[in-house]
Parts: structure tokens; sequence; C-alpha cells
């Protein structure tokens, strides 16, 4: 389908001893916008500076396009960095930070009289002109050529560092958080002009962020990542809707995670109470964690209910009512749009596409319970983690090998 | 809280009016009086006189603040990309001679440049002259160091090098490194991202540092005397030896005084023109 461009093999990183990425594969296709996702310290900056040669892996090998690249210092790479700052040029205007790159010239090995030469290649003046007032109208920022930097909103700013690195025709754009610094209004607004840009250039990005939201609306591919490994490889949907890990499930939106038993197939026991589902493959009796979205849960009068439960707590979130809710010690996240007051016992009926398995992992029971619901953000970027095992299942399709 | 502002103010205004307004108002009238206080141009008129010493003392100063430039910045720029316990170490090496008394600091190169001094002495030591004067049969004994104006130079740029690095140092250290990336990022190697990106950013320390070794240099006194020999005056000598000296005529000395602050404020001036746009960036 479409053409490898970068592959990252058995890449690992420690900064003072400290494993930052641990053996990593992954590779990234032509033309896809690509995103990796995961909190902070999960090893998706370093992974991005690693492809763009700020740094260079403690071991494993970048290609680009099979070619070996580690050592190839960041100036001489095809890629070019949309840095989390912008980090834009102050003592240039608009214009003259676009046209950044193309005034620098470009060493070229040429034959001259049979003899191999260096030669250094310039952009004509007129060239340079034309390309970055057509980038700049690609960013919609027509007509700003003369501006100053700091005369800048910060929306704008990210534009000229956009249209900085595209102008160089980079294979691959890089993107390390660049509108983390936006508000969120902005931050929409860029989100579908980032992804159209995307289109009409047709090149890859590779996009880093720790907004899941921003991941879902952007990416054709979603690399999960975590403790400096990948948890997940996917489209949108996929890690959505078939998270492989208790991690996977708890970053990307909000799921109640509970310990379940897979009975046999299509069958899994939780609560003391057999559900249908759609997932097999599992060993008989094989202990599972079991992922249910808080707006896949349909509540339904006591007497009609699975499962039976009290409310303890109800959060307006303008769409939607956040409602907590007590099933026999365990609380549960249920998004609905019908109010029900605290105190009220309701029941709570789950359909079989309701409900995903997965296997145990070394995050099993550390996420999914919202007895402690607003602490649960917080928590979430400073776990530390014990040595956990091998997870036999993370060799799948898509992009890890 | 509006209101209290102006008398806040207050200690600085006095402060400002005693010590900077009304030397500055002082001088002006000394400048244009005789000995008796009556208004005369006579202390102006006369000035051609001593046009080789402004001469002298603009043209060292420029030299000398050449070279600091020249020596500074490469140290600046070297500093400012050491770890943050190397750039404290060097911080101190570089205020330490200035803890040691100004005249002490010229008096010790005095010592060492004389014709019997140190240095002559380590020359003569290795037998660096014994070589010379077998390799071209002349006869000497020392270098002529003292009494020349590379001395003069020497002086100043030795007590004024440190106010050239610590301003341009603490822009560079200022500098974010992402910008250095972006750089190297859209195709820059060492060399460009210096020369594009680096030098002109820093310009503002450049200008800061130039300020602070040239408006002293130019002024400076005793550097002249005692390493010059005498030989070399220069403008601060001139006006000392008007208040102090044999020579003594205050009101000539105003009208020195006046004029060099007339020439250094239009230098000034010119220069901040010339960097204002950087200025203005930097503030970003």
């Amino acid at each position: 389908m479409s053409k490898e461009l970068i592959r990252l093999v058995n890449c690992s990183m420690a900064f003072d001893g400290e494993l930052v990425l641990d053996n990593m594969n992954l590779y990234f296709n032509d033309s896809e916008f690509l995103t990796l996702l995961g909190p902070s310290g999960c090893g998706k900056t370093t992974t991005l500076r690693i492809i763009g040669g700020f740094i260079t892996p403690t071991s494993g090998e970048v290609l680009f396009d099979g070619v070996r690249m580690n050592d190839i210092p960041p100036h001489l790479r095809q890629v070019n960095t949309v840095f989390q700052r912008y980090a834009l040029f102050p003592h240039l205007n608009v214009f003259e930070n676009v046209a950044f790159g193309l005034r620098i010239g470009r060493t070229e090995e040429k034959e001259v009289n049979g003899k191999k030469k260096k030669v250094k290649v310039r952009i004509p003046q007129e060239e340079i002109r034309q390309r970055v007032l057509e980038m700049l109208e690609v960013v919609s920022l027509k007509g700003f050529e003369n501006r100053r930097i700091n005369e800048l909103s910060g929306g704008q700013q990210q534009r000229v560092a956009i249209a900085r690195a595209l102008v160089n025709r980079p294979k691959v754009l890089l993107l390390d958080e660049p509108l983390g610094a936006l508000d969120l209004r902005l931050r929409k607004d860029m989100q579908s002009e980032l992804k159209r840009i995307q289109q009409q250039m047709g090149i890859t990005f590779i996009y880093v962020t720790h907004d899941q939201e921003e991941a879902l609306a952007m990416s054709d591919t979603i690399v999960v990542m975590d403790q400096g490994r990948i948890q997940q490889i996917g489209t949108p949907e996929d890690i959505y809707n078939e998270p492989k890990n208790a991690f996977v499930a708890d970053f990307i939106g909000e799921s109640n995670i509970l310990d379940g038993i897979m009975h046999e197939d299509y069958v899994v026991e939780f609560f003391n109470r057999k559900f249908k589902c759609l997932d097999k493959g599992f060993a008989p009796m094989e202990p599972v964690d079991v992922v249910i979205r808080p707006e896949d849960i349909d509540i339904v009068p006591k007497e009609q209910g699975q499962l039976r439960g009290t409310v303890t707590s109800v959060t307006f979130k303008g769409v939607h009512y956040d409602t907590i809710v007590d099933f026999k010690g365990f609380k549960w996240l249920i998004q609905t749009t019908d109010y029900h007051p605290v105190g009220e016992t309701i029941g709570i009926i789950l359909n079989p596409d309701d409900i995903h398995i997965m296997h145990k992992s070394q995050y099993s029971g550390m996420f999914g319970d919202y007895s402690s619901y607003s602490e649960e953000y917080e928590e979430m970027d400073d776990v530390t983690m014990l040595d956990e095992e091998e997870e036999g299942s993370s060799r799948e399709d898509g992009h890890e090998e | 809280m509006k209101n209290r502002r102006p008398l806040f103010a207050v200690p600085y205004v006095v402060w400002m009016a005693l010590f900077v307004v009304a030397p500055i108002v002082m001088v002006v009238i000394y400048a244009f009086t005789t000995a008796a206080f009556d208004p005369t141009m006579n202390n102006f008129t006369g000035m051609g006189t001593y046009l080789s010493i402004f001469t002298r003392s603009f043209e060292l100063a420029l030299i000398a603040t050449l070279v600091c430039l020249l020596i500074g910045y490469p140290i600046s720029y070297m500093m400012a990309k050491e770890g943050p316990g190397f750039q404290r170490i060097a911080t101190v090496l570089i205020m330490l001679p200035m803890w040691v008394n100004f005249l002490l600091r010229t008096y010790a190169w005095m010592s060492i440049l004389e014709n019997n001094g140190l240095l002559n002495q380590f020359f003569s030591a290795i037998g660096l002259f014994d070589l010379i004067n077998g390799l071209f049969g002349t006869d000497i004994q020392y270098f002529r160091m003292i009494r020349t104006q590379g001395a003069v130079v020497l002086g100043m740029v030795y007590n004024y090098l440190p106010f050239m690095i610590l301003p341009i140092y603490s822009v560079i250290v200022k500098l974010d490194h992402s910008l250095t990336e972006a750089a190297q990022d859209l195709g820059a190697n060492s060399v460009t991202v210096f020369r594009k990106v680096i030098l002109p950013l820093s310009l503002p320390g450049v200008l800061s540092g130039v300020t602070m070794v040239f408006v002293p240099a130019v002024s400076t006194f005793a550097i002249s005397r005692l390493l010059g020999g005498g030989t070399h005056m220069m403008l601060g000598d001139l006006i000392e030896q008007q208040f102090l000296g044999g020579a003594y005529n205050p009101h000539l000395g105003s009208a020195i005084a006046l004029v060099m602050m007339i020439i250094v404020v239009i230098c000034m001036w010119v220069m901040n023109r010339f960097g204002e746009g950087e200025e203005q960036a930097v503030m970003l």
C-alpha cells in the first residue's frame, strides 16, 4: 500500500543510566499522520528527537529509506521539525523566518570534468520568494511577510513555525506538542488546519502529544506509549474500541476496568454473573480485565437491570452527566444525558458490544476504579511501576514488529 | 496604590539631582566661565591645541575596545556553552582581578613590562636575546614594552575586559537552545548557526559590552601615565592636570570634559541606533 519511509530498529535510549526508550521498533509510512501519544516521560519526545537527529540512540538503528542514519547530524536530514514553543528567530521577520532554510545553500556532489566535486547549490532569490509566499498562503498568513515575530499571536507564530518547516519540502514533518501553548478554541481550529495541510502537502506528519482527544481527531495511526515502550498501535477507532491493556483503556477516554474470568469464547464472568461478549480466543477460565466505557452503559429502572447500584455523585458536564455509581463497593463512571440524583438505586444493562475483554497486564488493577475520581488524572503521571512480564500479544499487525 | 508611587521615587529624584544633574550643571557653568566666573568662550576656542590628545584618546580607546571584543566574545561564547559549574568558576575568575585595586593592578603591569621587568628577565633567562643577537648580530638586552602605546592598550584591555565578557556572556547564556536546534533542523551547520542566529542575537550584549569598555577607556587616566610613561597623554590625564596638576585650571578642564562627554554621547547614540532592531527583537 503505502511506502515505508523511516524505521526504528531496537532503539533504546538512556539518559544517565535511566532507560527512557526501551527497545523500540516502529516504522513510519509515506504520507500518513502518525501520532505518538502518552503521558509525560513516556519517551515520545525522545523518539521524535531521535528521528530529528538531535540525539543519537544508545543502541539500535534509525533507518531512512533503509539507510542507517544514526550518525547523520540534523542539518543533513530530510526531516523538519515544528518545535514545542515554535523556536522562531526573533531577529527575523515572518518572511525571513520562513526563508531561513531556503537561504542556506546545500552542498551536493557533482561531476565536474569527470571529477567529483562538492558544489554549493543556492536557490535563486525569485524562487525563494515564490516558495515562501506560497507557503504563507497555505498556512493562511498571506500579507504577514513583514511582521515581526513578537507582533504575532500564538496561533500565528504556530503557523509561521509550520510554514518555516514545510517550505523546505521535507519528506517528514515532526511536530512536538505544537498546540500545547494555545488556548482550547485555537487548538481545535489548528487541529483541523494541521490535518488539512497534511492532506494538501501529502507528506508524513509525526505528531507528539499527550492529549488523547487531539490524537483521536487528527491521526491515521496512533502509537500509545508508556514507560519507554509501545503499548498499542492502531487507528484511532482500534485504540478506542479495542484497547490492548488497562493503560491504553484508561489513557484513551474514560474506562471502567474490572477483574473478570473468561469462561469460554463469548462468555465472561464478573460480579459473579455471566455476560455475553464479542471476544474470543482466551484460555478457558483465564483471568482478564474487562473494560466498559462509561458512555456505553444504559441506565434502567432497578428492577430491569442486570446489575444494581447506588448513585454516589453527579457532575454536570454540559453534554452529559458524569454519574458515579457504587456496585458492591466498586465505583463506576457512567455518562448519560439523564439525571439521576445521589442516593437513587439504579439498574444497568450491558449489551455484548459494550464489553471489551483484555489480557491481564502489568497495568491490571491500577486503573479504571472511580473511587477517587478527581485525583485520578494527577496520579497518572507519576505512577512508578515494577518490572513486568513481557507481553506475548504485543506482536501484532500494524507498525510494531 | 497609584498615589503612593511618586513618594517612593523621591529618594531617587533627590539622589539623581544631587549627584548626577548638579555636577553636570557645574561642569557646564565652569566650562563657560573664567576664573572670576565671567562668561567666556575662551576655554573652547583654545581646544585645538589638544586635538592630538583627543584623537589619541579615541584611537587608543577604540583599539582597546576592539581587542576586548576579539578576546571577550570567544571567551563569552565558550563559557556559555559549558556547564553551570564551569560558568560559576569562570565568572569568579573573571571578576577576581577587579577586586584588586585598579592602581595596584596597573603597577603590577609596570613591573612586568619594565626593561628589567619580569617578562624581559624571563626572555633573557630562556636565552631568547642571545639567540636573536646570535642570529642577527644585534645587541639587544631587552624588549621595549613599557612606555609604548601598546602597553597603554594592554593596560586598558586588561582592566576593562571583564566589562566586555560579562554582558556578552549573559546574553548568550540566555539564548533559547531550541533556536540553535531549529536552525540545525533547517539545514544550518554549526558555522551557519553561529553566523545567522547566535551572532545577531548576541549583538545587544556586544553593544553594551562595547559601551562599557569604550566609555571608561576614553576617559581613562593613570594607565597612560604609568604604562605609557607620560609620553602618550590621554584625555583623562589632561583633565586630571587641570584639576590636580601644575596646570591648575578647572574651567579649561570642565570644557575639555564637556567636549569629550558630547563626543561620547554622539558615539553611543549612533551605535544604539544601529543596534535598535536587534535590541527590540531580544526583548521578545
